[in-house]
């Protein structure tokens, strides 16, 4: 491994090349860092090894949170707080609840969703982009493959990137 | 458009509340110094509180989160250095990659599955404010999926008349498609259908209930001193519509864009004949009266016609009107060595159909 350069960028301008590149690549016994592409390609977590994401679990859980805060507090307000005689009527009922509950249930569940993937894919206002090349968001498709974590001689890896279709290779610094 | 038309909205309950700077204290359950009173959960006007600020809220994410990627690509090819400060601030340091994209994806299914439902809860709660009340012409069941066609039809009205004008002066005839104008005229054929059985449902309930108030209310709709109005609701929202039976109507820009605004005049007309005439003689005759917009009532709304439009051409200056990522996975989806091309033009015009497609937002 030469000193300074950390990672090679492998340069595609297709998403089906890059479909089968990342698996002619992981094949040969190389460890791809990450691929970055301009829109979501279809089957490229799979193709790279990823499990799926559990953020629908997290969408449900911040909704059972939601469900419970609202009726919580509800019962609380109009039951035990402050419970208001309106003809004689019950002071707590489960259909005139119905609607803030339902509201507070869907608001916490994206907010919630929302927020875990901010978190979990760190982004946030002016967060800082790591960039391999900038364009990866716009018509090219980028495979970063870190050469510290690789043992196969960089020049053999250079050779099965471009015989997996990539038009380019770079060496960027960490 | 969501967002500002709310944000619009908003301005009229927030401006009548008298002292809104007081407003946080009567419409959420804060914690307050009037012996802790609580808001009424009992009140389908503390119902309309949560289910707008729901909607504006999760709409306000579901855009964002669907801006994020353009973002990155306004920023990545950004020269000036205050263009690249600004974008790359608001893109939130996304890089495009697979597992970040993966997980956006199951972000954006959900949240359209989760808006989807709350299009629905936010026009029904609506209409609860006068369902619930015992004012004849108001106190009517149908008033939840008669709302919720009627803002699916003008929303797809206004978004046609805005659609059209971005439409030529930024010259994205490849990206909308008169297909797809197509397709959105005959959404508007069904609600407004189903918005003029609506009508005709209320006047056969008014007669069927053999209640007098109601019988009379509906009558002096049609009848009555705003019969003009009455009349020009029903033709705009139930005749006009009808005409994009005709394929080559439904296929004219020209006409799309006059239906459109015909449709969106209907849709006001609506409100007011429901609010108006429901209100200007009700059960006691010595409280009738005739309805007078003060400069005030016509300021008021010029200024949020005002400011709907201010925000829409800024967001039309400054950020991207069509989502570039979106297009871009369509594009080499639909190319010709693409094996999915057949499947992928119907996803687009499912998705053009949805009422919670991206340029809904």
């Amino acid at each position: 491994m030469k000193k300074g350069i950390n990672y090679l960028v492998g340069v595609f301008d297709d998403d089906d090349v890059l479909l089968k590149a990342v698996a002619t690549v992981r094949a040969s016994g190389i460890r791809i860092h990450e691929c970055y592409t301009p829109f979501p390609v279809h089957g490229l977590g799979d193709a790279l090894g990823y499990k799926r994401s559990k953020l629908p679990i997290a969408a449900f859980l911040f909704g059972m949170l939601g469900t419970s805060l609202a009726l919580l507090m509800q019962f609380y307000m109009m039951g035990i707080d402050w419970p208001m005689i309106i003809g004689g009527k019950n002071f707590t009922s489960i259909p005139t609840f119905f609607p803030v509950t339902f509201e507070l249930t869907v608001l916490l569940s994206a907010l919630g969703m929302v927020g875990t993937f901010m978190v979990i894919s760190d982004l946030r206002p002016y967060g800082k982009a790591k960039v391999f090349d900038l364009r990866a968001t716009d018509d090219k498709f980028i495979m970063a493959i870190d050469l510290s974590k690789n043992s196969i001689d960089t020049a053999e890896i250079k050779q099965t990137l471009s015989s997996a279709g990539a038009v380019e290779i770079n060496e960027k610094h960490g | 458009m969501t967002i500002f038309a709310v944000i619009c909205a908003a301005m009229f309950p927030v401006l009548h509340m008298g002292r809104p700077w007081l407003g946080a204290y009567w419409t959420l359950p804060l914690p307050n110094t009037f012996g802790s009173l609580w808001v009424n959960f009992n009140s389908p006007l503390l119902w309309d509180v949560f289910a707008i600020s729901t909607y504006f809220t999760v709409s306000l994410v579901f855009w964002y989160v669907g801006l994020i990627p353009d973002f990155a690509t306004i920023r990545d090819r950004a020269k000036g250095i205050i263009s690249r400060t600004v974008y790359g601030a608001l893109s939130f340091g996304w890089n495009g990659s697979a597992r970040t994209w993966e997980r956006y994806e199951a972000v954006a299914l959900i949240l359209a599955g989760l808006a989807t439902p709350l299009v629905l809860s936010v026009h029904t709660i609506v209409s609860f404010d006068f369902a619930t009340s015992v004012i004849p012409g108001w106190h009517t069941t149908i008033f939840p999926p008669y709302f919720v066609a009627g803002a699916i039809f003008s929303g797809f009205a206004m978004v046609l008349t805005l659609m059209l004008i971005t439409r030529k002066v930024y010259k994205l005839e490849d990206y909308i498609t008169i297909n797809h104008i197509e397709m959105m005229n005959i959404i508007i054929i069904v609600t407004g259908s189903i918005v003029g059985v609506a009508y005709i449902t209320e006047l056969f309930m008014a007669w069927y209930s053999g209640v007098e108030y109601e019988q009379y209310a509906f009558l002096n709709r049609a009848t009555g001193p705003y019969w003009w109005a009455y009349w020009t609701m029903m033709t705009c929202n139930v005749i006009s519509p009808q005409l994009f039976w005709i394929k080559k109507i439904r296929t004219s820009i020209v006409a799309t864009f006059i239906l459109s605004i015909v449709v969106n005049i209907g849709m006001w007309f609506e409100r007011f004949v429901i609010i108006v005439t429901s209100l200007h003689r009700d059960y006691l005759p010595s409280s009738w009266a005739m309805f007078q917009p003060t400069i005030y009532d016509l300021g008021i709304y010029i200024f949020t016609i005002g400011l709907f439009f201010t925000l829409f051409f800024l967001f039309a200056k400054f950020f991207p009107v069509i989502n570039m990522a979106e297009v871009k996975s369509i594009i080499k989806a639909t190319s010709e060595k693409s094996p999915m091309r057949e499947i992928d033009t119907t996803t687009q015009t499912a998705e053009e159909m949805a009422p919670t497609a991206s340029k809904d937002q």
